[in-house]
């Protein structure tokens, strides 16, 4: 009973945290585009102009990821939806999965790599999709492919899902703004200080403003990105879990992990927009620095050791630590 | 005067009334999860019951000195449908000993390296071991509207009308027991 509540609170902590996030992101937005309005136009009309396009985009943004995300992250994955015919043993496995954690059956879709992989999307249990790699369904055993699945399905009954895909079209959104602004800025800066010279001496106002608005197009997409990381790694740890809550079997999932970590192939679909959502991290370069404050997931390592605690085995020795960070 | 009491009589009444009300229909609707639960449970032994005459069919070329393992399966399949119309515990304790036998059919299937090419046979275990999964993850949920419905149906306040409307106990559908039956094996 403890262990549904906890789970309880997380899907509401989370679904907080989706709100906060686009709050926040707003409010960013708004500000940047009110800063790089005045400081263009020189006049506070300009900077409310500026404001009202950033808000309308933002909203379109979240709106359009909130919506379409899941498809469009399916179709940059080259992910195909697939049926119980063509693959009897995922289909079972997912409906085993969802049974277990009471969602409705998710929609599976494979994508043709051979790099063992995958991913859960969508904005709610009712409308997610499952994406697994044509590798992971060769190298894994049922009930490594069990661990698998149930670690996906714990994103899409923690709504890990819908704060993923917000999060990741909103940094990328960020960044797109900010740029922009940094751009239309310098570009219109020019003007607007003729035009204030024409007035009789330039605004001072004006060029704080400019510098404000510098600042924040820098830091914004600095901060939208280490915001996202550190989410998405505390998700990772939680969406383990709650696989051995489904299964009830850790060794699954531990040795899936295992598996997976010491595979030498590479995921030629990912990229650093869709990287944070799939189950271990597709680019291998970015593992080494696996523990920074940049990644997307916990050190592999760390989340096995975590997986043997729960059936008393000691933590990894450090020969196979190492054999995991040499991929 | 007295129409006032007569006021205060009839919405005392009224109000009880809706108390009442309220009551059935959580009871309704918690009896009624049950029913899902077991419906889903239902769907996938029925499933089970289908699946296994074919896979015995299927192995039995192959397994000429396992008749024993074949028949104990066919047996016990025959008396978990038997079972079907006596209720969740008495049919629990047939698919629990199904399952044992259909452990045991597995594991000397291991012997038989043919057996493990035949795509028939492969196909026809994954459905088994699929509908044995789904039916102790459905388990978990029956159990739990069971234990819900029943603490509803035996506290205050719905305890006063449970009775009256023929709202009884439900059976869980109980797990086999921990120690598991470890497959015989038998050197020849």
């Amino acid at each position: 009973m403890a262990s549904s509540t906890t789970f309880f609170n997380q899907q509401a902590s989370n679904r907080r945290k989706s709100l906060l996030l686009l709050i926040s992101v707003g409010v960013l937005l708004g500000a940047l585009g009110f800063a790089a309005g005045f400081g263009a136009t020189g006049d506070p009309f300009g900077g409310l102009w500026f404001t009202a396009g950033a808000v309308v985009l933002a909203v379109l943004l979240a709106s359009g990821s909130y919506f379409a995300g899941d498809r469009i992250v399916l179709a940059a994955s080259q992910a195909k939806p697939v049926t119980q015919e063509s693959h009897p043993q995922l289909m079972n496995v997912v409906r085993e999965m969802s049974l277990a954690a009471n969602v409705p059956m998710p929609r599976v879709h494979v994508i043709e790599d051979s790099a063992p992989n995958a991913f859960a999307t969508g904005r709610d249990p009712r409308h997610a999709s499952v994406a697994v790699t044509t590798g992971l369904l060769e190298k894994l055993d049922r009930e490594e492919l069990q661990g698998v699945i149930a670690h996906e399905l714990g994103h899409v009954r923690n709504y890990d899902i819908r704060f993923m895909l917000l999060i990741g079209v909103v940094v990328g959104g960020v960044a797109l703004l900010a740029d922009l602004f940094l751009r239309y800025t310098f570009f219109f800066g020019g003007r607007g200080g003729n035009r204030g010279g024409g007035r009789g001496g330039g605004n001072p106002f004006q060029i704080v403003m400019l510098v404000v608005a510098v600042v924040l197009a820098i830091l914004a997409p600095i901060a939208a990105r280490l915001v996202q990381m550190s989410v998405s790694r505390q998700r990772e740890y939680l969406a383990d879990a709650s696989a051995v809550e489904f299964t009830r079997n850790p060794t699954g999932l531990e040795q899936a992990l295992w598996k997976i970590g010491t595979d030498r192939e590479v995921l030629e679909v990912a990229n650093r927009s869709t990287q944070h959502l799939y189950f271990v991290n597709p680019l291998k370069k970015l593992e080494a620095s696996a523990s920074s404050v940049w990644a997307t997931h916990p050190p592999l390592a760390d989340r096995i050791d975590r997986l043997r605690s729960l059936h008393s085995a000691g933590p990894l020795t450090e020969d196979e630590r190492a054999i995991l960070s040499r991929r | 005067m007295e129409f006032i009491i007569l006021l205060v009589i009839l919405g005392v009444v009224v109000l009880l009334a809706l108390v009442v009300v309220a009551l059935y229909n959580g009871l309704v609707q918690r009896r009624l999860r049950v029913d899902e639960a077991w419906s889903q449970i239902d769907v996938q032994l029925k499933r089970r019951h289908d699946l296994i005459p074919n896979l015995v069919n299927a192995v039995r070329g192959y397994m000429e000195f396992e008749q024993e393992t074949l028949q104990n399966v066919t047996q016990a399949r025959a008396d978990a449908v038997a079972a079907g119309a006596q209720g969740p515990a008495d049919q629990a304790q047939a698919e629990n000993a199904l399952t044992g036998t259909l452990r045991s059919l597995f594991a000397v299937m291991e012997n038989y390296p043919d057996l493990k090419a035949n795509q028939n046979v492969l196909s026809l275990q994954e459905e088994l071991s699929t509908t044995e999964n789904q039916i102790s993850f459905s388990r978990q949920h029956y159990n739990a509207s069971v234990r819900d419905y029943n603490t509803a149906i035996a506290t205050v306040p719905a305890v006063f009308i449970a009775g009256m409307f023929g709202f009884s106990r439900r059976d869980f559908f109980e797990a086999e027991p921990e120690a598991q039956q470890v497959p015989e094996v038998r050197l020849r």
